[in-house]
């Protein structure tokens, strides 16, 4: 299931960042099953849970950090490495993986560099083989943050990516 | 009164290809021409004609225009809108005849289908609960709660035989009696619903909850109702921000009209509806599973019984359906037993929605009555296969279903007739595929979705999964055995006989619907390292035919120097350094190249 590293970029977070997470918790910690909705917002506010923010939930919520990070890597929604600026998701339902949307992650991952779950070195690119975001009629589907271009081959990965790398 | 309304589809898939931006252009220019109190633009929900998006409808004369951009927009309003000239050039080419046009739902596409639990998707705006209301929306949950007990209600669901949408079919009548009366003296009990649609491929449940979210509310209201619930919660998939943005909206406008809270119809009876985001987990589709995630921890499921009618969601009597099964609810109880179980087949009561994808013309969604054959589903209502393909099979269940091949394709479908052939009804995906797909390979692909999706817990799937897998990559390496097909099938029965769960308890079945239907194919992987479908790369040689003019395109783009030859001459391939990526074929102006 998720992923269990733990991230080596140092942590960035704010004051204000920590300050609207710690307001969240307490207007919300009381409601029955509050953790996911909770680390739901936090990763909203921080981008990531690196451990410092799943510390903090566990310490307001009064539970082990042990139960936050279990459920942190049990989701593939959390992450626990921040993401590129620019986020690709190559569609890998079985709508799209039938109409050939494997040559689009390889190339994807080859013009890219990385794998599956990794960030450029320079911040600007991650890329994600994602589930089927539903468009199956667009099919081989790539997105990149919310643009979603469709209907592609692998001929297509390296122009759509270009246009970001000039961004 | 607008003497004209232009519908725009604004579910994911017209929205994906940028549908929102054509409704903006569509009321600006709307306003350019002066038109803004003579036409009314309404966002709808899904059409069902995914493969046609952005799509657009206009009424009175129902045109239906397909595949429309920003750049058609002041065509449609100044021609069809101003001067009542339709612009025949996007007509959807099926509904266009030579006295001009023919309604959708003489089409192909709708003629066969029945839609129940689709029938608001693509006709209301989702995002006004007048228009659901309109459409007798709420109607149902009045008569509940005015002239019927909760037996009674419990009694029409059960008559009328509806099954749970789901996938595995259990009556939802007994599931709701089974949580009304087990518990006698419980404090508190939850309605859930399960919008977690994971299965790659479907997506019926999130057209649902995007084009008729109130139909899911006022559903669950009534089940409340009936089981003696006060609290309902909806756990939906993050990915689907539009469906979650609308049920949010849906939910207020139904609180603000006193149709959610304290007292509704001045009935005494309370009840109140929470969203809950899943994180993406699979086997939170699992209802144990769930309803551990709504509480906040990990979505692990837990041995049944005791089952969750007892003991469910925080402890509690809970009944868990999903958003398919509950959109047939309000009109069961507005038009009677009787009336649902009209259609179908003997067990299985109603309509199915299907979504529709794959090697298929019109990709979609559609809503059947039950025991509709899938020839039907795939050659009348879909279209067929696109470029002159043959079919090979059809996927239906997802990672839990099989693979159908055309010997089945006349089978009326219903859940007893689909698992009899080997696959199962599952949420509703129907994937087709063609001669150009291996099925060793979709076995494969299934597979390492269900891998990567096991929670862990108990070791048939965690492991045996796994297992299974790596003979699959034998095979598709080349390095399988005979030997080999006999422990996988001995493996999956081990696996589907003993995990704890429906993911793990399923997992093994597109392996062996595939072993059973196409077992050649494994065959022609092991015996002659051959993948029939040229799909496992490990199999496959790219060959330089006589047709070659040496033109050097592909040695040049080749990335590892694996191609020679002199100008103007044939080229070759050397074998031993080909890595198989397939650019010298893509890049060959002269179709020169083949893949053995």
């Amino acid at each position: 299931m998720g992923k269990s590293t733990i991230s080596k970029i140092p942590f960035k977070g704010t004051a204000e960042q920590e300050q609207k997470l710690r307001e969240y918790i307490a207007a919300n910690k009381d409601a029955q099953g509050s953790l996911m909705p909770i680390m739901q917002e936090a990763q909203e506010i921080y981008g990531y849970l690196p451990i410092e923010v799943q510390k903090i939930i566990a310490d307001e919520l009064n539970i082990p950090l042990e139960e936050v990070y279990g459920v942190a890597t049990f989701y593939a929604q959390f992450t626990l490495n921040p993401k590129g600026q620019y986020r690709i998701g190559v569609c890998l339902g079985t709508a799209c993986y039938v109409k050939g949307s494997q040559n689009v992650f390889d190339k994807a991952c080859s013009e890219l560099g990385i794998g599956s779950g990794d960030v450029t070195e320079d911040g600007k690119f991650s890329l994600e083989a994602t589930r089927c975001i539903g468009c199956c009629g667009l099919a081989p589907v790539m997105t990149v943050n919310d643009d979603v271009y469709g209907r592609l081959t692998a001929d297509d990965v390296p122009k759509i990516l270009a246009k970001y790398k000039e961004m | 009164m607008y003497r004209s309304h232009v519908l725009v589809c604004g579910g994911t898939g017209c929205s994906s290809s940028g549908s929102a931006k054509i409704r903006t252009e569509m009321e600006n220019e709307i306003k350019r021409q002066g038109l803004e109190n003579e036409v009314k633009v309404v966002q709808t929900g899904c059409f069902g004609l995914c493969a046609l998006g952005p799509i657009m409808i206009v009424y009175p004369e129902g045109c239906f225009y397909s595949r429309v951009t920003v750049e058609d927009v002041p065509e449609i309003v100044s021609e069809h809108l101003l001067k009542g000239r339709v612009v025949t050039r996007l007509l959807y080419k099926e509904t266009v005849t030579e006295n001009g046009v023919k309604s959708l739902n003489e089409t192909n596409f709708y003629k066969k289908q029945h839609r129940i639990a689709l029938r608001n998707c693509g006709v209301i705006n989702p995002e006004n609960i007048e228009e659901y209301i309109a459409r007798d929306g709420y109607a149902a949950l009045g008569k509940v709660l005015t002239e019927m007990t909760p037996e009674e209600v419990i009694d029409v669901i059960l008559k009328s035989g509806l099954r749970g949408r789901g996938g595995a079919g259990f009556p939802t009548g007994r599931k709701w009696s089974l949580a009304r009366t087990i518990v006698p003296d419980a404090d508190q009990k939850y309605v859930c619903c399960n919008a977690d649609e994971g299965d790659p491929g479907a997506f019926m449940d999130r057209s649902v909850l995007e084009g008729d979210p109130h139909a899911v509310l006022e559903a669950m209201a009534i089940a409340g109702y009936a089981i003696g619930a006060s609290q309902g919660f909806i756990y939906v998939r993050a990915e689907y921000p539009i469906a979650v943005k609308r049920l949010q909206i849906a939910i207020k406008q139904a609180r603000e009209y006193g149709l959610l809270g304290k007292n509704i119809f001045e009935s005494g009876f309370d009840f109140d509806i929470d969203v809950r985001l899943g994180a993406g987990a699979f086997v939170c589709g699992e209802e144990t599973a769930l309803m551990t995630s709504i509480e906040g921890h990990r979505g692990e499921p837990r041995p049944r019984p005791p089952f969750p009618a007892e003991k469910g969601l925080f402890g509690k009597p809970s009944i868990l359906n999903n958003v398919e099964t509950y959109a047939n609810v309000p009109q069961i109880i507005l038009n009677g037993a009787e009336w649902f179980s009209s259609m179908g087949t003997e067990k299985s009561k109603g309509t199915k929605v299907f979504a529709l994808g794959g090697k298929i013309t019109n990709t979609g969604l559609v809503e059947v009555p039950m025991g509709t054959t899938l020839r039907e589903i795939i050659e009348d209502i879909g279209g067929g296969i696109p470029n002159g393909k043959k079919f090979k099979a059809a996927q239906t269940g997802g990672p839990s279903g099989g693979c159908i091949p055309a010997q089945h394709l006349d089978t009326p479908i219903d859940y007893d007739n689909l698992i009899a052939i080997g696959s199962m009804m599952g949420s509703g995906g129907l994937i087709v595929m063609d001669e150009d797909n291996c099925m060793v390979d979709i076995a494969k692909f299934f597979l390492e979705f269900t891998v990567d999706e096991s929670c862990g817990k108990c070791t048939p799937c965690r492991i045996g999964n796994k297992r299974l897998l790596e003979l699959l990559n034998k095979i598709t390496d080349g390095n399988g055995t005979l030997e080999d097909l006999d422990k996988m099938e001995e493996l999956c029965h081990y696996i589907k006989n003993n995990s704890l769960c429906g993911l793990g308890q399923t997992a093994p079945n597109p392996v062996l619907s595939t072993l059973r239907y196409f077992r050649d194919e494994y065959v022609a992987h092991i015996v002659d390292k051959t993948c029939p479908a040229h799909v496992c790369k490990k199999l496959v040689r790219y060959e330089i035919t006589d047709d070659c003019r040496g033109c050097t395109k592909c040695a040049r783009n080749c990335p590892v120097g694996a191609i020679t030859g002199k100008v103007k001459e044939k080229h070759v391939i050397d074998q031993s350094k080909c890595i198989k990526c397939g650019a010298c074929m893509d890049n060959c102006n002269f179709k020169a190249i083949i893949k053995k």
